[in-house]
């Protein structure tokens, strides 16, 4: 039996999915922010901490912005084979963001071509990943990606005896050579193996995962604590103030991958980490 | 903590420390990516400037739109690693003082040192908070570019960290 969604059912849960994520801070994300606010000695480090948090409370309570960069709109679609969609889903989904970002006072960053650089003024188009999964429901999840670390992010072609070390490094590296530019505290997301757009898809997804959760693969486990333990050893800390606090959390998503490769992308994300998701 | 009145002076400028934190009182001009480089270029064309940056700070934003009754939206630094190319130029032109996030390269901080300027961070991803320290904003400039507008603040108590 296929259930039938009206488009309309698609176009609100999108829009309030970019308001929630806009406005309210995730609650995993807010919580890492504390603890690391509690375990901070650096003076400095935790006023800046304390800011950030005293932010994400503000932003709630006057319905604002978390921050300025309201980003582009990635929207992951996930419809179930048993679903039947009336009307045009890319309209309804890009309807849903326009609606948010004017009734939600967003900043429209979206230019009409790379080197037209014309704003289009509703924060259109977004970026539309569909995927076709079993059952009758449909699952949107709405990121929310500000460019300051978008920016930081990078991917590398390893060669496939590399050794898991080098990985490590690399992904260290990145995190230092961006310095504050990201806003750290950041949450790392780390996609490894596939083809090249398979791990920057993975690199994504990652920091969808509750902060302060392990991989359920014992050695990518280790890997992620590992790599945690050795960026917060740069001291660059919030806004480079220094202190122990320079990422919150690391996140790697692994998939098969072929013989002669090893490719690795680093997504950076902010301490301002927003998404939300809704099934339908 | 110190207080730092603009518009800056030199002498101020002189006394200030690298990390001291400080709350910025006074205007500024905002400007990012896309102001930049129209300022820039109209320089090149020794044309007059749409507002002087003589002993101005910019402050390396692009807010949200503000909601009734609110003097600006969100409001937070932007990377300031971008505007290096133009800085310069701008420094020629009597800019005084920067505040954005984010290291910026070598050769800018000597170009800052080298014309008695200072460069501030402040908070990124703070914008609701620092929409609290911001008293009045007005687009002055290039109000085609919207959010990249030029706007005059005022800012009050503003956090920031002398880099």
């Amino acid at each position: 039996m296929m259930r039938v969604v009206q488009s309309k059912l698609i176009k609100e849960t999108v829009k309030k999915l970019c308001l929630k994520a806009n406005i309210e801070l995730r609650g995993d994300m807010l919580a890492a922010l504390k603890r690391a606010r509690a375990v901070e000695k650096n003076l400095k480090a935790r006023r800046i901490l304390d800011i950030i948090i005293d932010n994400a409370l503000i932003a709630r309570k006057k319905k604002m912005a978390i921050c300025q960069d309201t980003g582009m709109v990635v929207v992951y679609f996930d419809i179930g084979q048993d679903v039947m969609i009336k009307g045009n889903i890319d309209k309804a989904i890009n309807e849903g963001v326009r609606e948010a970002y004017k009734e939600g006072y967003f900043r429209k960053s979206i230019v009409k071509g790379p080197f037209s650089r014309k704003n289009t003024d509703t924060n259109l188009p977004s970026v539309i990943y569909t995927k076709i999964v079993p059952g009758n429901k449909i699952s949107i999840t709405v990121i929310i990606k500000g460019f300051g670390c978008e920016n930081a992010s990078r991917t590398k072609m390893f060669m496939p005896t590399e050794s898991p070390a080098a990985v490590e490094d690399f992904v260290v590296d990145v995190v230092k050579e961006t310095g504050s530019k990201a806003c750290p505290p950041v949450y790392i997301g780390v996609g490894i193996g596939g083809t090249l757009d398979k791990a920057v898809s993975l690199s994504k997804e990652a920091v969808l995962r509750k902060i302060g959760s392990h991989s359920e693969i014992p050695h990518v486990a280790k890997m992620e604590k590992s790599i945690l333990r050795k960026i917060n050893k740069l001291n660059i800390g919030p806004m480079g103030a220094g202190g122990k606090a320079t990422a919150l959390g690391v996140s790697i998503l692994t998939y098969p991958t072929h013989i002669a490769g090893l490719p690795v992308a680093v997504n950076i994300s902010c301490h301002a980490t927003r998404n939300a998701r809704k099934t339908i | 903590m110190k207080i730092v009145n603009l518009p800056l002076r030199k002498s101020e400028i002189k006394k200030l420390k690298p990390g001291q934190e400080v709350l910025l009182n006074g205007p500024v001009l905002t400007a990012r990516d896309a102001a930049h480089k129209r300022l820039v270029e109209t320089l090149k064309l020794k044309k007059k400037l749409p507002v002087s940056i003589k002993d101005e700070t910019i402050y390396y934003t692009g807010p949200t739109p503000a909601r009734a009754g609110q003097v600006i939206g969100s409001c937070g630094p932007t990377t300031s690693a971008r505007m290096d190319a133009f800085t310069p130029a701008l420094l020629k032109n009597g800019l005084l003082g920067m505040i954005g996030k984010g290291e910026r390269s070598e050769e800018i901080i000597s170009a800052i040192k080298r014309s008695g300027a200072v460069y501030f961070v402040t908070i990124g991803g703070a914008g609701a908070y620092l929409s609290e320290k911001v008293i009045s904003s007005k687009v002055i400039a290039y109000k085609d570019l919207g959010t990249e507008a030029i706007r005059r603040l005022i800012l009050k108590d503003f956090p920031a960290i002398v880099a």
